[in-house]
């Protein structure tokens, strides 16, 4: 209970002290890593230390020297744009579909999308691992990309009708009757007004394509080995190589940080599925 | 440029929503459709314009068959309720776009583009995007794309329904104007009738699905086919009052009786349905002849200058409009006179048997 302007003083720094503890919950594992990638294994296995000592950059320098390092990130961002291309282009006219007409079934298939994110990708791993090794594509990027759409796809579909169904109908109306055929309505008139609906889609196709573990490390094995498996794997002769580890580990959350940047004023919407 | 409907109608889930229409739009006229909310305007637009395909007849433009023709190929322009331009386009391009589309010339073009925004007074606007204007202007900026393509039929459904009153007055003055420069054929609808006999032209009245009257505005308005049209044309709806004509005298009410003069003193015996507008019913006795009629008052409206009166007459409920602002007690009876110059005869079945005599007159 705020008593007026004199209490106002007296409750501000205990807020200031809540808000700080949960920043500071929040940060901790975080920065431990940070920390942890610009320590040498001898300091981080030596003892606590809440800064670097010894500051040193050979961690980042070794990831970014070593392709059998770096090529993991290039690998994970190959499927990942391929997928996150993939699913909208996919996902665009399904979601117009759903938006825009009536047809026998369609809330039943619309229903239909969304259960396949029900099951977890584990249930996959096996009939896809053999699929894709039967047809060769086995340890290529694009069968990684395929794989994920099963689940992007459906997602992607969900937030593009969403924003796609708060466009009145009637202006699709108005560019026929001005003349503009479908294709070119859809990409001068339509994908402006639904750019930012695009953006949210592409940005949680992203997401889960470049979180998602298990799928990409059974489906590759050298060419297209994501940087997550890189990571999981690397037990090197002389034990765990701890700060390169941790390196590795800031690498891979910076390219989520930034994309979250470009989308962070649609964010709700999207975890809304479009529908706020 | 004529455009003809030929028993075209429209079914929708096994409901009908257009049942079959007959209609045809001479070259350059304004043509009204008059009706309700869910009267049917709107389908009947959408059909017009290519948007739905009919169930059943013909769309015939010049005499050509275009039904099931693309919409992109039609010669049409629409005006929605909302006001629809691409959000994410200057003024200047949305009004451009369909000239665009045609492939003029980028002279040609601005021309067109300066001349229409002028005309819909829109020139200090062109370079800003539509959701930054006005209500009204907006609008001016759906008006001014329909009209710059030179379309022979523009579809205009409800274009003032959305606007504030004060908007909705001037850009209905403007209306007539931009036809005359357009010289396309206009089809307006509304739902109010004061829009219809200020726009002129044709109108056509329509009633659940159907187009109950179309002729020349002033036509449709004094001398209606049936009282469906009678009521959808008149603001309050046209009272109605079920009397029984027999010899010098008609029956009404609860054993009431009135000499039967003006229009119902030609009528043969029978059972008849007289119509009145709201406007003809009087509060103070007019001169010359006139008949009473008890009713109790239920609810006063007044609107500054006019009061509108809510009557229970015998069941009936009637509504007139008498000048001036009057304190009136309610749930008294009142007396009120009409002039039976004023009252339009029905048979039961609706069908107009005979027009007041003022109609006649004008």
């Amino acid at each position: 209970m705020r008593g007026g302007i004199a209490m106002t003083g007296r409750h501000l720094p205990r807020i200031n002290i809540v808000m700080v503890l949960y920043l500071l919950f929040l940060m901790l594992p975080i920065y431990w890593l940070a920390n942890m990638s610009l320590k040498t294994n001898t300091e981080i296995l030596g003892g606590f230390s809440l800064w670097p000592r010894d500051l040193t950059f050979a961690n980042y320098a070794k990831i970014l020297g070593d392709p059998a390092w770096y090529m993991g990130y290039v690998n994970s961002i190959i499927y990942v744009s391929m997928n996150t291309v993939l699913s909208v282009a996919v996902a665009l006219p399904a979601a117009y579909a759903f938006s825009r007409y009536r047809f026998m079934g369609d809330k039943h298939l619309f229903f239909w999308l969304l259960t396949n994110r029900m099951a977890p990708p584990a249930v996959f791993a096996l009939p896809f691992f053999q699929l894709y090794s039967s047809v060769g594509l086995f340890d290529t990027h694009i069968a990684v990309a395929l794989a994920h759409t099963l689940f992007n796809v459906p997602l992607a579909v969900w937030i593009l009708e969403g924003f796609m169904r708060g466009v009145p109908k009637e202006i699709d109306e108005t560019a026929y009757i001005d003349g503009y055929s479908f294709p070119r309505f859809f990409v001068k008139i339509f994908m402006p007004l639904i750019a930012s609906g695009v953006g949210v889609a592409a940005f949680f196709c992203f997401m889960f394509s470049w979180v998602e573990l298990l799928l990409s490390r059974t489906l590759t094995s050298v060419d297209a080995k994501p940087i997550a498996a890189t990571m999981t794997r690397t037990v090197s002769a002389s034990g765990m190589d701890w700060g390169v580890l941790a390196a590795a580990g800031v690498l891979t959350i910076l390219p989520g940080a930034l994309v979250i940047w470009f989308v962070r004023n649609y964010i709700a919407k999207g975890f809304a599925l479009g529908r706020v | 440029m004529t455009l003809t409907l030929d028993g075209v109608s429209k079914v929708v889930n096994g409901q009908v929503h257009i049942h079959p229409t007959e209609l045809t739009f001479a070259p350059g006229t304004m043509n009204v459709l008059l009706g309700p909310t869910l009267a049917g305007k709107t389908s009947l637009m959408r059909l017009m314009a290519g948007l739905d395909v009919p169930a059943t007849g013909r769309i015939l433009w010049q005499g050509t068959d275009v039904t099931g023709m693309r919409v992109q190929d039609r010669a049409v322009a629409m005006v929605y309720q909302q006001f629809i331009n691409y959000p994410s386009m200057s003024v200047y391009d949305n009004i451009a776009s369909p000239l665009r589309l045609q492939g003029k010339s980028r002279t040609e073009i601005d021309r067109a583009v300066q001349e229409t925004a002028a005309m819909m007074k829109l020139t200090p606007m062109l370079a800003r995007k539509p959701l930054e204007l006005s209500g009204g202007q907006q609008q001016r900026c759906a008006l001014a794309r329909a009209l710059v393509k030179g379309a022979g039929l523009v579809l205009l459904d409800e274009p003032l329904a959305n606007l504030d009153y004060k908007l909705r007055e001037e850009l209905r003055l403007e209306i007539p104007r931009i036809f005359e420069a357009a010289g396309s054929i206009f089809v307006y609808a509304t739902t109010e009738p004061e829009e219809a006999l200020l726009l002129g032209g044709n109108t056509a009245t329509l009633w659940e699905g159907r187009v109950t009257q179309f002729g020349p505005t002033p036509q449709v308005y004094r001398q209606p086919k049936d009282a469906t049209t009678a009521r959808v044309f008149s603001d309050p709806p046209m009272n109605f009052l079920a009397v029984t004509k027999a010899g010098d005298s008609i029956g009404f009410g609860a054993g009431q009786k009135a000499p039967a003069i003006g229009s119902l003193a030609g009528l043969a015996d029978g059972r008849y349905l007289a119509g009145f507008r709201p406007n003809h019913l009087e509060i103070d006795r007019p001169e010359g002849a006139a008949m009473a009629f008890e009713a109790r008052l239920k609810v006063t409206e007044i609107t500054g200058s006019e009061t509108f009166v809510h009557l229970d007459h015998h069941g009936e409920r009637w509504v007139g409009l008498i000048h001036g602002v009057r304190d009136l007690e309610l749930g008294a009876e009142l007396r009120v006179w009409l002039d039976p110059a004023h009252v339009y005869v029905f048979s039961t079945d609706g069908a107009l048997v005979a027009p007041a005599a003022y109609a006649l007159a004008a």
